[in-house]
C-alpha cells in the first residue's frame, strides 16, 4: 500500500510523519535525538527504508545518524569529516582570510541508485561523499579548491553548502549552491565545478554581476526537465532554461522576491511555489499573512495560496530545506516554519493543514512517497 | 613493573549518555598517567560514537562549549597532558565531561 513519509529535521530533533497515500490521518514519530539540531533527513530513492540523518549541537559536534527499516531504529555511523589537503581559507564577514573550518552538516543528497552512495554538504563550503552508507566520508575537494574560493564569503548562517541535486538524466552532474557564494555545476561528478550565477544581480556586493558572491536560496527543478532550475536567491525569484548557463529574473508579481524555499510541482514542470518574507532583515510573511506563491507559468505570474493558512499575526518563517512535494496523484506539498507548523496541501496547493503545529523550529522537510 | 591501571570515574553529560547508551558514571581504565588525554583516549576507544564530540577531531582540542570539572574545579585549561588529581585517580571523586551553560 502507498503510502507518505514526512521527514522533519527541527531544532531540537528529528520528526517521521507517515500517512497512508490519502494523506488524512497522519501518524507522528519523535523526537528522534531530542534536544540536538537536526538540519536534515534524508531517505534513498534506491531504498526507502534506507534513510540519513544529520544530527549536532554547538556543544558536540556533528553525527550522522541512519536507519534500515524506515526510521524505526537508528544508529550513529561515521562524522569524522576532514578537508582533503590544506583547507586554505575564504573571507570572514569583515573581509579578512580564514581558513575552512568544518562545522556541520548541512544537507544530504542520497544517490538516486544507491543506498550506500550519499553526498553530504558541510560549513565551511565542501562537498563530501559517502560510499559506503555514511561509515566513512571523503571530501571531493575540487569545490572547496575552486579558484574563487577565497573570495567566498559566509552568509548569515555560516557559509554553507545547502543545496544539492543530482540532475537524475545524467548522474555525472551536479548542482550545488552556497550562501554567499552563488551557484555551482559539475559535469565529472565533481571533479570540476563551474560557477553558474550569470544573470544573478545582487545589491550588498561590490560588482552586483559577479561571477560569484551572490546569496542563492535554494533551487530547485523537476527530474524530467533537469535543464529548467528554478532558484530563490536572497532577493528574486530566478530561472534558468539551460542548466544554470543563464539566469533571467521570474520574480514577477510576487509581493515580494525575498525568501528562502522553492519547489516544483511533481507532475508540472511549470508549476512552481515559494514562500514570500517580507525582507532580508523582517523573516516574516508580508502583512501576518502566510501565503504560499504558487505559479502555473514556470514564473512571472503568480498567485497566493491561502485557503487553510492563517491570514492574520503570523510571523513565522519558512527556511531553504523546508518545503517538499510528494509524487502523488494530487500533488502533495509540505512546508515547515519556524513556528514548529508543518503545513500540507493534497490538492497541488489549493488548500492547506496542518500535520502538526507545534513542533521546535523547523530546519527541513523531506517527502518520500512510498511504493 | 608498572604500575596497575587506575579506574576513573567518567560523568558525561545526558545527551553522551544516551549516544554511548550508558546510565550513570562510565568507569574508565587508565593504564600509565592519569591525564585529561589518556582519559579521553580511553572513554573514546571504549565509546567510539563519542569521538569527535568532546574533542576536536583532527586538532584533539576540547570543543569550545564542553569543560571539564573535577574536585570543584574547572580544569577545562589545564594541559591535556597534565596529571590529574590524585581524589580522581584513586577514584574518590569523579572527572565530569560538561556542556557548558550556553543557551540554546
Amino acid at each position: 500500500m502507498s503510502g507518505v513519509r514526512v521527514l522533519v529535521g527541527t531544532a531540537k530533533g528529528g520528526f517521521i510523519l507517515t500517512s497512508e497515500a490519502g494523506r488524512e490521518k497522519w501518524t507522528v514519530d519523535g523526537p528522534h535525538w531530542g534536544g540536538w539540531e537536526v538540519y536534515h533527513l534524508a531517505g534513498s530513492p534506491a531504498d526507502p527504508d534506507r534513510l540519513y540523518a544529520s544530527q549536532s549541537t554547538g556543544w558536540f559536534g556533528q553525527l550522522i545518524q541512519r536507519s534500515d527499516d524506515g526510521g524505526k531504529s537508528w544508529r550513529p555511523v561515521g562524522n569524522d569529516f576532514a578537508y582533503d589537503g590544506e583547507p586554505g581559507t575564504h573571507l570572514w564577514y569583515d573581509g579578512t582570510p580564514r581558513p575552512f573550518a568544518f562545522t556541520r552538516v548541512w544537507h544530504l543528497e542520497p544517490s538516486p541508485t544507491d543506498p550506500d552512495f550519499v553526498y553530504a554538504g558541510v560549513e565551511d563550503a565542501a562537498l563530501f561523499r559517502s560510499t559506503d552508507g555514511g561509515e566513512s566520508w571523503s571530501e571531493l575537494p575540487a569545490l572547496r579548491q575552486h579558484p574563487t574560493a577565497p573570495a567566498w564569503q559566509p552568509g548569515a548562517g555560516g557559509m554553507c553548502l545547502h543545496t544539492l541535486i543530482l540532475d537524475p538524466r545524467n548522474q555525472d552532474r551536479i548542482f550545488a549552491a552556497i550562501s554567499a557564494a552563488g551557484a555551482f555545476r559539475s559535469d565529472d561528478a565533481g571533479g570540476s565545478w563551474t560557477p553558474i550565477n550569470r544573470g544573478l544581480q545582487s545589491e550588498g556586493i561590490p560588482d552586483p554581476n559577479a561571477e560569484v558572491g551572490h546569496c542563492v536560496h535554494k533551487i530547485a527543478l523537476h527530474p524530467e526537465r533537469p535543464d529548467v532550475l528554478y532558484m530563490q536567491k536572497h532577493w528574486d525569484v530566478m530561472r534558468s532554461d539551460d542548466a544554470g548557463a543563464n539566469w533571467r529574473e521570474v520574480s514577477g508579481d510576487l509581493p515580494t522576491d525575498f525568501g528562502f524555499a522553492i519547489d516544483v510541482h511533481a507532475h508540472d514542470p511549470e508549476t512552481v511555489y515559494v514562500v514570500p518574507i517580507k525582507s532580508d532583515s523582517e523573516h516574516f510573511p508580508p502583512e501576518g499573512k502566510l501565503r504560499v506563491y504558487r505559479s502555473r507559468t514556470g514564473g512571472e505570474e503568480w498567485e497566493p495560496l491561502t485557503n487553510g493558512l492563517p491570514q492574520a499575526d503570523c510571523y513565522v518563517n519558512v527556511l531553504r530545506d523546508a518545503m517538499a512535494v510528494d509524487s502523488l496523484d494530487d500533488c502533495g506539498i509540505y512546508f515547515g516554519t519556524t513556528g514548529g507548523q508543518v503545513y500540507a496541501s493534497t490538492d497541488g496547493g489549493d488548500s492547506w493543514s496542518t500535520i502538526v503545529h507545534d513542533l521546535p523550529r523547523v530546519m527541513s522537510v523531506e517527502v518520500q512517497t512510498l511504493p | 613493573m608498572s604500575a596497575a591501571p587506575a579506574t576513573v570515574r567518567v560523568v558525561l553529560p545526558a545527551h553522551l549518555r544516551r549516544l554511548a547508551a550508558v546510565t550513570g558514571e562510565v568507569p574508565v581504565e587508565v593504564a600509565g598517567e592519569v591525564t585529561q588525554s589518556s582519559v579521553l583516549d580511553a572513554l573514546e576507544a571504549a565509546y567510539p560514537v563519542l569521538l569527535g564530540t568532546i574533542r576536536d577531531r583532527r586538532t584533539g582540542q576540547r570543543r569550545a562549549f564542553v569543560r571539564f570539572f573535577a574536585c570543584e574545579s574547572d580544569l577545562s585549561n589545564e594541559p591535556p597532558e597534565a596529571t590529574l588529581p590524585a581524589a580522581v585517580t584513586e577514584g574518590r571523586e569523579p572527572f565530569l565531561v560538561v556542556g557548558a551553560m550556553a543557551g540554546g
